[in-house]
């Protein structure tokens, strides 16, 4: 017997069933399909500026910085100015995403590069695909419009995220992610980050910037 | 059974770790932050409870449809492109991971933090045949260079000091400056930083753990804090991912419910800074990501546990709530435990999988307290599984003779409780009596496992039994 059949014998045989049982199948499939949301805290159950204003609250509980700006024209100045605030060159990488190409970076010294990152940039900026409010969490999705490798391997992030696509909490993420997708499908990755990466692993002592960003800066945009 | 356990040795092994200054130091940091930081976590947030007993149900369901689940997830992680392997027992895990290295041409291999890695002790296998497996967690990585095995599920390498850490740089890390300054813990990350990026940019083939498995999409989750987990699988060409049957979780949703209890409960963060979630190689389009996605389902014993009182031991999410909140770890440190998985999780869990007869000390290791069970997000009663190991072991005769004929003694009274309490209540008396000059005893006939170490305290004369009568009579008048 292969260890696959094997191993489900097994399960079988301990749980006392058959696998065939349609009341079990019927079960399975429905929740499946149906994915109850359970229990949805209550502090991210507020909308507009409300809502808004606890992801920036939550954004910095996570110690990463928060900014906001009143139109996607205003974003490549907004970040010139952290960079520059912040002693960091006035280099930058991006994908494809069609919201960040949009953008004025013309207006602005820095100097653009395109593409994943093979890890020697300082810099980079990506456009999530949704926010949190609920615990400040910025949600990404993997593909050619913002390359998985900008979330990890520059030393700073920053990260566009449209105040309409800030949601109160994970599910509502979820719920847009099917309708992008198609039900039960994904993109290779989604990543939700809470903060520039961290360890405690020495003595406990909480660090900044282990194997991923030392920073990560959010720029909202209200439109 | 793969790693070398030395659980039978467990009393000496925690004899040696309360002796060993340097681990006594460093077990200090667990019970200072772990602890409040969870209870801070848990009362910023009113749904706490409700979302453990949410946690609880979504691990029981699951666990009750396993086998549907598994072959729903199967079914979706192969449409997404990805293969899945199954392993009934660590030497079939480690060969399938040999065997997809090898395919991949792999010479070296980056890890993200994984325990069942660990259960199945697959850097050894990797290096016996030509493949160097780099540890990417820091802790991971600090005890790599040690040869040492991790001693907290979460916190690898919290049995040590930042000194210790220094003096493994500089006998590893030989091409840097002999002179350079290591005296700060973040100068010790920034050059494992700067040490593991040309690790990860280097590698073939990345092998993470999973936190959660999810069937509705085929997904596997991981949570680090460091981000090495995802260097470690986006970087290479290959992804495999290692995990145990009981991963499984339905669907988004309830993977979205489990994660709020489990870095709350873990590190009393809102959220782990990175939550990933992996379906498939890499698409057509994508610029980056894995070209190959493995997934490797382990079951090692775990599905002779379903059905059995053990089954509520594979809800565990392995957040380290149990260890961080237990005297008998926080006194002795994960080492003692003597294989992979230590604390009250280690003590329930590891009779299950290398034998009650080997690691029959770990479950006889706790007080009872019931510390771990009031903090577990899935509610596993801890304490009852290690009273049923308990028990198994007494069954089986594997208790030494002098416990086994005092337990018999003990069970002759308890189940006669008229004599029970007169036998009490007369040495109690007896002892009260003998101890009235000094109040304490330096000394006591068949005591001296107490006595040895300190005095024993005199009776008052009355047993609680009685005291406990009067005052409730007492109360009522």
């Amino acid at each position: 017997m292969s260890a696959r059949d094997d191993i489900f014998a097994n399960i079988r045989r301990s749980l006392g069933v058959k696998g065939s049982e349609t009341i079990r199948r019927q079960i399975v499939a429905d929740r499946l399909e149906r994915a109850p949301k359970g229990v949805i805290p209550k502090r991210g159950q507020v909308s507009g500026e409300d809502r808004i204003a606890l992801f920036k609250t939550m954004v910095e509980t996570a110690l990463a910085t928060v900014t906001e700006v009143a139109s996607p024209a205003e974003v490549p100045q907004s970040i010139a100015l952290f960079l520059r605030n912040h002693n960091l060159p006035a280099t930058l990488r991006m994908g494809e995403d069609p919201r960040l190409q949009a953008m004025p970076w013309s207006e602005t010294a820095l100097e653009i590069a395109q593409g994943p990152s093979e890890g020697r940039d300082l810099n980079a900026v990506s456009h999530a695909f949704g926010g949190v409010a609920e615990s400040g969490t910025l949600a990404m999705v993997s593909g050619p419009e913002n390359p998985s490798t900008l979330n990890f391997l520059p030393d700073n992030h920053i990260v566009v995220v449209s105040g309409k696509d800030i949601a109160g909490d994970y599910e509502s993420v979820w719920n847009r992610v099917r309708f992008a997708y198609g039900k039960g499908t994904m993109p290779r990755t989604v990543n939700w980050i809470t903060g520039p990466s961290r360890s405690g692993d020495i003595e406990q002592t909480l660090l900044l910037g282990a194997h991923g960003p030392r920073r990560l800066h959010v720029v909202v945009v209200r439109d | 059974m793969t790693v070398h356990s030395t659980s039978p040795q467990f009393k000496q092994n925690a004899a040696r770790a309360l002796n060993d200054d340097q681990l006594q130091k460093a077990l200090g940091n667990v019970k200072q932050g772990f602890i409040d930081k969870r209870q801070m976590a848990a009362a910023k947030l009113p749904e706490f409870e409700a979302l453990r007993d949410a946690a609880r149900d979504i691990k029981n369901h699951t666990l009750e449809h396993l086998d549907l689940y598994l072959e729903a997830y199967e079914e979706k992680v192969r449409s997404s492109g990805g293969h899945v392997h199954f392993a009934r027992n660590a030497d079939e895990a480690r060969d399938i991971i040999l065997g997809i290295c090898r395919d991949a041409g792999a010479k070296t291999v980056t890890k993200g933090k994984s325990m069942i890695s660990e259960e199945i002790g697959i850097n050894h296998h990797l290096e016996a045949n030509g493949i160097r497996p780099v540890e990417t967690d820091l802790g991971e990585y600090i005890i790599q260079l040690r040869g040492e095995l991790p001693s907290h599920i979460i916190a690898p390498a919290v049995h040590l000091n930042a000194t210790q850490v220094e003096e493994d740089f500089r006998r590893v890390h030989t091409h840097l400056d002999a002179k350079r300054d290591l005296s700060e813990p973040v100068q010790l990350l920034t050059e494992a930083r700067a040490v593991l990026r040309e690790r990860f940019l280097a590698a073939d083939v990345g092998i993470t753990g999973a936190n959660f498995l999810v069937a509705e999409t085929g997904t596997s989750i991981i949570v680090t804090n460091e981000g090495n987990g995802d260097l470690t699988q986006i970087l290479p060409k290959t992804h495999i991912v290692l995990a145990s049957i009981e991963k499984l979780v339905p669907t988004l949703e309830d993977a979205s419910q489990l994660l709020r209890v489990l870095a709350r409960s873990a590190t009393g963060q809102e959220m782990s800074v990175y939550t990933t979630f992996s379906t498939g190689p890499r698409r057509s389009a994508d610029a980056d990501g894995p070209e190959n996605y493995h997934v490797v389902i382990l079951d090692n014993g775990r599905s002779s546990m379903l059905g059995t009182s053990f089954e509520e031991m594979l809800r565990c999410i392995r957040c380290g709530a149990c260890m961080n909140h237990c005297p008998v770890y926080h006194a002795v440190g994960g080492h003692a435990y003597g294989w992979v998985y230590p604390g009250p999780m280690g003590a329930v869990l590891t009779p299950s999988l290398i034998g009650v007869d080997k690691a029959g000390h770990l479950p006889n290791a706790s007080t009872f307290c019931g510390r771990c069970e009031s903090v577990c997000p899935v509610r596993i009663p801890l304490p009852k599984l290690m009273r049923h190991w308990r028990e198994r072991e007494f069954e089986r005769h594997l208790t030494p003779a002098t416990v086994r004929s005092g337990l018999q003694l003990w069970g002759f009274f308890a189940r006669r409780p008229a004599l029970y309490r007169f036998a009490t209540r007369a040495a109690m008396g007896v002892l009260a009596l003998a101890g009235r000059q000094r109040g304490r005893f330096a000394w006591l006939p068949m005591a001296r496992g107490w006595t040895k170490y300190r005095d024993f305290p005199a009776p008052q004369g009355e047993t609680f039994q009685a005291r406990w009568k009067r005052e409730r009579q007492g109360a009522r008048a």
